[in-house]
């Protein structure tokens, strides 16, 4: 800007010696846990949310929550709370509790998203983290950059997380700004039968969505394993949501159940348990180690893979 | 000769009077073999020798092994043996030190179609760990620039033309000054005009000290812009050194345009020339030790009519073909 007497090329040579030369001899491979914040970390991230197809999963997610809503308002006049068709335990017990409080839209719409429409989402994003790059031949272009095949995985890996985090807020966001507007604010009666303030509530939703995000960790993990496998990013995605459906079927056949508590969805419920007091705690840790346990097995096995493979897309 | 590995028609070493020391070659590598998975030998044995400063064209029919080579180049794949070095550096070893140096346009553009060109550039420059993100703006918009971008550099890429999508491939190639420059087909797709600037574009790199490795189909191209050539065939290399190199193993043939055929190829054969053949309305022979002048004076005077007297050249194309074979069939 200030010099503005001198051409691009100038100006670039001017910088850019100095960039090159001095740099990479100085930092060589060392830099790359101070590089990836401050570069290729938020390039990854600017990159997922610029794009469309990912906007429009975080918007389906949205929108769920508000359908929820109006389906609940508009039945509710009429069936008054109805009979319970959620299935689960808790499910019902939150969808007969909308209409006291709105709040309850921000449980009911996690119990209902977790099993299905959150993992949808998030296996399109985590097939493709690998699969789309080298589907799209950009993956040879990043790596000859060099990105560093460490450094790339570890900037899919982190950006994985975060959407984890994002599409579990926006469900709950998006529900809990329905039922502020739709239903009755207030105290609010925990499973365990006690009541809370509305200020507490909201902490505990704040909270629930943070365990939802956690408990899609592992399968963020599965999904970046699988999309090292393949240049196929549909077939990844398949994989990936396909081995939720599996790990659900599997958790339904009573003969299983020595290996039950070993799936990464064995606990996906289990943040319910914050709506009692006091907290029942024991299945969340669970979760926790579940995930965790996922997370290291499928990350080694995905930079494993990812770090000796040929790159021939 | 032809079927021969390794060095054949000039010692690569002694390019330029640099003795095959590591300070004058940019691109080594010394028994280089990939086999895939399925036991085909994509690359064999292969010995390649790129000068520094050198404009390096390397050659070789669909599926002879450049783009294997050229992936091993860039530590894209694991070679099965042998060693490549790229600017001194053991690419399969410390690839990140020598990469930030290397510029490079492998099998065609790649873009993110929902980025716009400057936005593309701007995460290729991120994966380089060693760029600074400060003056990363002025990068882009410095490579974009060069390459004739700079009016769509806000339009995203999937609104880009074939010859669009190859220049912002080259921006990205151009994104820091280059010691060494990949470029695999660098003209593909682009207009008569694009290829001009391109090849001008290639040629002030050259200039400025750049070495470029160049892959191309077209023999035109190698031959107006290479100091250097190299030939695969069927994942050997059959041929490298200077262009020139490539010639010598090719003769210049007289070749006279006339009606009187048998007349003139027995002046021909008078005259000392070897080789000599009858095809259509040209008789021709080898020129090697013969006076073009003389030759036309004794065929004028021996009364044959000429209609046309000229020397051939041999283009890069004949070179190439007798390298490589005829066959239009790919191999495997």
């Amino acid at each position: 800007m200030s010099t503005s007497s001198l051409t691009p090329s100038e100006l670039a040579a001017s910088i850019d010696p100095a960039v090159t030369k001095t740099v990479p001899r100085a930092t060589g491979g060392r830099s790359t846990g101070g590089r990836l914040c401050g570069g290729f970390l938020s390039s990854e991230l600017v990159t997922m949310f610029r794009r469309w197809r990912n906007r429009a999963l975080l918007i389906a997610l949205a929108v769920i929550p508000v359908a929820l809503g109006l389906a609940l308002k508009l039945t509710t006049g009429t069936a008054n709370g109805g009979g319970g068709n959620g299935g689960g335990g808790g499910g019902s017990g939150f969808i007969d509790q909308v209409s006291n409080n709105g709040l309850f839209l921000v449980f009911v719409a996690l119990t209902l998203t977790l099993p299905v429409f959150l993992p949808m989402a998030l296996g399109v994003v985590a097939g493709d983290a690998i699969s789309g790059e080298a589907s799209q031949g950009t993956l040879r272009y990043l790596l000859v950059a060099p990105v560093g095949r460490s450094r790339l995985l570890a900037a899919k890996g982190i950006s994985l997380v975060l959407f984890c985090f994002v599409s579990s807020f926006v469900v709950s966001i998006s529900a809990w700004v329905t039922g502020l507007v739709l239903f009755p604010l207030g105290r609010v009666t925990l499973l365990s039968g006690d009541t809370v303030s509305y200020s507490d509530a909201l902490l505990i939703a704040v909270l629930i969505t943070v365990v939802v995000a956690v408990s899609l960790l592992g399968l963020a993990a599965i999904g970046l394993f699988v999309s090292t496998l393949t240049d196929t990013p549909i077939a990844a995605m398949a994989v990936t949501v396909g081995v939720t459906i599996l790990s659900g079927i599997l958790q339904s056949i009573p003969q299983l159940s020595s290996i039950q508590p070993w799936l990464f969805t064995d606990q996906w419920t289990s943040f319910a348990d914050l709506l009692r007091d006091p907290v029942y705690t024991a299945n969340i840790v669970h979760n926790l180690w579940i995930q965790l346990l996922y997370v290291a097995v499928f990350g080694s096995a995905a930079w494993a893979r990812f770090s000796g493979r040929d790159v021939l897309s | 000769m032809r079927r021969e590995p390794g060095r054949t028609v000039s010692d690569a070493a002694d390019i330029k009077g640099t003795g095959g020391g590591e300070a004058g070659v940019a691109i080594a590598t010394q028994g280089l073999a990939k086999m895939y998975r399925g036991g085909q030998l994509a690359v064999d044995s292969l010995d390649l020798t790129v000068p520094t400063g050198s404009v390096f064209g390397f050659l070789g029919p669909n599926g002879s092994g450049k783009t294997t080579t050229i992936r091993m180049l860039m530590g894209l794949i694991a070679p099965t043996a042998g060693q490549a070095r790229v600017l001194g550096v053991d690419v399969l070893l410390h690839g990140k030190r020598a990469l930030p140096r290397v510029g490079a346009l492998i099998e065609g553009p790649a873009h993110y179609p929902y980025l716009t060109g400057a936005q593309n550039l701007a995460r290729y420059d991120a994966a380089d760990a060693a760029a600074d993100p400060r003056t990363r703006a002025a990068r882009v918009a410095e490579a974009l620039d060069r390459v004739g971008l700079a009016n769509a550099a806000g339009k995203k890429a999937k609104a880009y033309s074939l010859g669009m999508k190859q220049r912002l491939g080259l921006a990205a190639a151009l994104l820091q000054p280059r010691e060494l420059l990949i470029l695999d087909e660098p003209t593909n797709g682009l207009d008569p005009q694009g290829m001009r600037e391109i090849r001008s574009l290639i040629s002030s790199l050259a200039a400025d000290g750049t070495t470029v490795f160049l892959s191309s189909h077209l023999l035109d191209e190698i031959e107006q812009v290479c100091t250097h050539v190299a030939v695969m065939n069927h994942g050997r290399l059959v041929a490298q050194g200077p262009v020139a190199g490539l010639y010598a193993s090719q003769q210049a043939r007289l070749a006279v345009t006339t009606e009187d055929r048998d007349l003139a190829a027995t002046v021909l054969k008078e005259a000392g020339g070897e080789d000599v053949s009858i095809a259509a309305a040209v008789v021709s022979c080898a020129a090697a030790g013969l006076v073009p002048e003389a030759v036309c004076a004794a065929l004028v005077g021996a009364g044959v009519r000429v209609a046309g007297f000229g020397v051939q050249r041999p283009t890069l194309e004949d070179a190439f073909v007798a390298l490589t074979g005829e066959g239009f069939d790919v191999d495997q």
